[in-house]
């Protein structure tokens, strides 16, 4: 079995609630860190871990605390983002559900690094049953001392909310979800000053994911160097993986970062290989944003390398012929399925989320969508997906968050690697609303390098 | 597009208020602002939708302007500007729920209910929307009911029918 550091004891019975959460280890962390620990050290074990933002973007955590404004006389808030909705994404809501407290004991953790005496976790609006979850945990662990005025007799005080959002995607980008923390539109912030400067209500704020917050617990109780010893090269620690789409064992796992994709898709301990004895045809390797790879890209890297579960591993080849391991989200897709249904599909996700702001973005995202719908329902001309490409190049980089890019990346990777398909489905309209086009060559033998570049 | 009904005035009931009051105590003084989406989540709650009445009321309380709540309720998907069904059925149309077979279920549910999405049985029952990814993937296909946001997974057409026919008979 591979080592667990979040979901270890995951199916203890009723590890939801406080007292048995505590009997089993939980809570240790605070102890150590309130009681033996200055806030600064808190940070360094952080930073000696290696631990990188799980929301997505990866970037090293201690890092992004210690660029925390520290100004007398003001406020600092640390703001757990809960707001998951990256389609293929729900490992946050299996956290939260059941082992709430493994969040609460991050935040009280995270919060006393930071120096933060309110801290809030904004949940998206349709977890109202998670809210609930939390609200009751958060209770328990102010009953038992661990949150409200000097906690522990450490002279530390902290409050703990939850603020629920209202099912908007953007959100999930940290200043809109600063936004709407304020109560206002979720949209993202032009940057700088960046939320360590100015962030909610103008004061330093630290936005950090459900998953980043849940790995400073093993962190603190294991120490940054031993939680480095877990996974791989720069990926260190584990992570959860939230599968999904056609796989015989869909839901949520906790990997050791560096486990070949391969063993991830068909061993028994993990999911169990494709749904209904099917071949698998393509991958999303990390929620719906990263670039759609076809099976024998997300198994393989062009030179023949084992694919891994790992930040550098899932983008080698660059968006060439690799991808990004993202939130976690791994959607797999059978023979079965179409590539062009589904690219529209995301597009129409990325069009009704839009928040507006970027004319590239709110405009090209729905354009993206026209033409893929018209493709798909047999209109389409053998000029739309040059057309494709040429829009989702016009909106990547020219937004001021990430949303462009993430609407743009689908649909660029699914023509580089399906161009045939799309194809098809210009040159056979009729055909193409009755059947799919089939797994085709996409889990053969990979070509060469020079080959796949050559053609882009 | 804010006044689809009568203009009327309503009244936040006592308990409704007392939750708004300790809602605002989680924020810092003056940054009452920022309880604005919880609030309209108990508006909504309570009233089944968030109409234009009852968003001047909310201003009224947060002591904002009007427009600030507007701009909010129209942005965020979650809140109905219109009156719903009793039963607002909410199913994930987003790409890993529709690789195992959401737009089966939602054709099914519109020809279960015989409305279109967005419209409410003749019995005000009923209504069904389809909604961007719920973060419930693993367990797709999927959909929700508010104001719990009840969760039912796994869906099947056996599983609907079940479900729409529990619903009827509830009181």
């Amino acid at each position: 079995m591979a080592r667990k550091l979040l979901l270890e004891n995951i199916n203890v019975p009723g590890i939801h609630s406080f007292d048995v959460y505590r009997q089993n280890g939980g809570y240790r962390s605070v102890e150590k860190a309130l009681k033996t620990m200055t806030p600064e050290a808190v940070v360094e074990e952080v930073k000696t871990s290696g631990l990188r933002g799980r929301g997505g973007a990866g970037f090293p955590t201690g890092m992004k605390w210690s660029f925390l404004a520290k100004p007398e006389g003001r406020e600092r808030y640390l703001v757990c983002n809960a707001d998951e909705s990256e389609p293929g994404t729900f490992k946050d809501r299996y956290l939260m559900t059941h082992i709430p407290h493994l969040l609460i004991e991050g935040m009280i953790v995270a919060s006393f690094a930071l120096g933060a005496k309110t801290s809030y976790i904004y949940v998206r609006g349709e977890m109202m049953p998670q809210i609930r979850i939390l609200e009751r945990a958060i209770a328990e662990a102010k009953n038992a001392g661990f949150l409200g005025k000097n906690i522990l007799g450490s002279g530390y005080d902290l409050e703990l909310y939850v603020h629920p959002g209202g099912g908007a995607y953007i959100c999930g980008e940290e200043t809109a979800l600063i936004e709407s923390l304020e109560g206002k539109r979720g949209n993202p912030r032009i940057k700088p000053p960046f939320p360590a400067i100015s962030g909610v209500w103008a004061c330093p704020t630290v936005v950090n994911n459900v998953e980043t917050i849940a790995a400073v617990v093993p962190i603190i109780n294991d120490g940054g160097e031993g939680y480095a010893q877990v996974g791989i090269g720069r990926s260190t620690g584990t992570k959860l993986i939230s599968a999904s789409g056609n796989l015989n064992k869909p839901g949520v796992y906790e990997i050791e970062l560096g486990l070949p994709v391969e063993e991830f898709i068909y061993s028994d301990e993990y999911c169990g290989g494709i749904a209904n004895g099917k071949k698998l045809k393509a991958v999303v390797a990390g929620g719906s944003s990263v670039p759609i790879l076809p099976a024998n890209l997300i198994l393989n890297t062009i030179n023949g390398q084992p694919r891994l579960m790992s930040y550098e591993s899932l983008a080698d080849g660059g968006f060439q012929t690799g991808s990004m391991l993202g939130s976690g989200g791994f959607i797999a897709f059978d023979e079965d399925q179409c590539i062009v249904r589904n690219t529209w599909n995301f597009s129409r996700f990325y069009h009704h989320e839009s928040c507006g702001q970027c004319s590239p973005c709110r405009e090209g995202t729905g354009w993206m969508e026209k033409v893929l719908h018209r493709l798909e329902y047999g209109h389409g001309k053998m000029s739309d997906i040059d057309l494709l490409v040429d829009v989702s190049k016009k909106i990547e980089g020219n937004t001021i968050c990430p949303l462009g890019d993430a609407a743009a990346w689908p649909v660029a990777s699914a023509i580089r690697h399906f161009r045939d398909e799309f194809e098809w489905h210009v040159t056979h309209p009729k055909e193409a609303l009755e059947r799919n086009y089939g797994i085709a060559n996409y889990a053969n033998p990979l070509p060469k390098f020079e080959e796949v570049v050559g053609q882009n | 597009m804010l006044s689809v009904t009568e203009h009327k005035e309503i009244e936040f009931s006592s308990e409704l208020v007392k939750q708004f009051d300790e809602i605002v105590t989680r924020y810092p003084q003056g940054k009452q602002k920022s309880a604005l989406l919880p609030v309209l989540h108990l508006v909504q709650a309570e009233y089944g939708w968030v109409s234009p009445e009852a968003m001047d009321k909310v201003a009224d309380y947060l002591q904002i302007k009007p427009i600030e709540v507007y701009e909010v309720a129209t942005f965020y998907t979650m809140f109905f500007l219109r009156p719903q069904g009793k039963y607002v059925l909410e199913v994930c149309r987003t790409g890993p729920c529709c690789l195992v077979g959401a737009e089966k279920i939602m054709a099914h549910i519109e020809k279960t209910l015989g409305v279109k999405e967005g419209e409410i049985t003749q019995d005000g029952m009923f209504s069904w929307r389809g909604v961007e990814c719920l973060a419930a993937c693993g367990m797709a296909p999927v959909l929700q009911i508010g104001p719990e946001y009840t969760f039912y997974e796994n869906l099947t057409e056996e599983s609907v029918d079940k479900l729409i026919e529990t619903l009827r008979n509830k009181l």
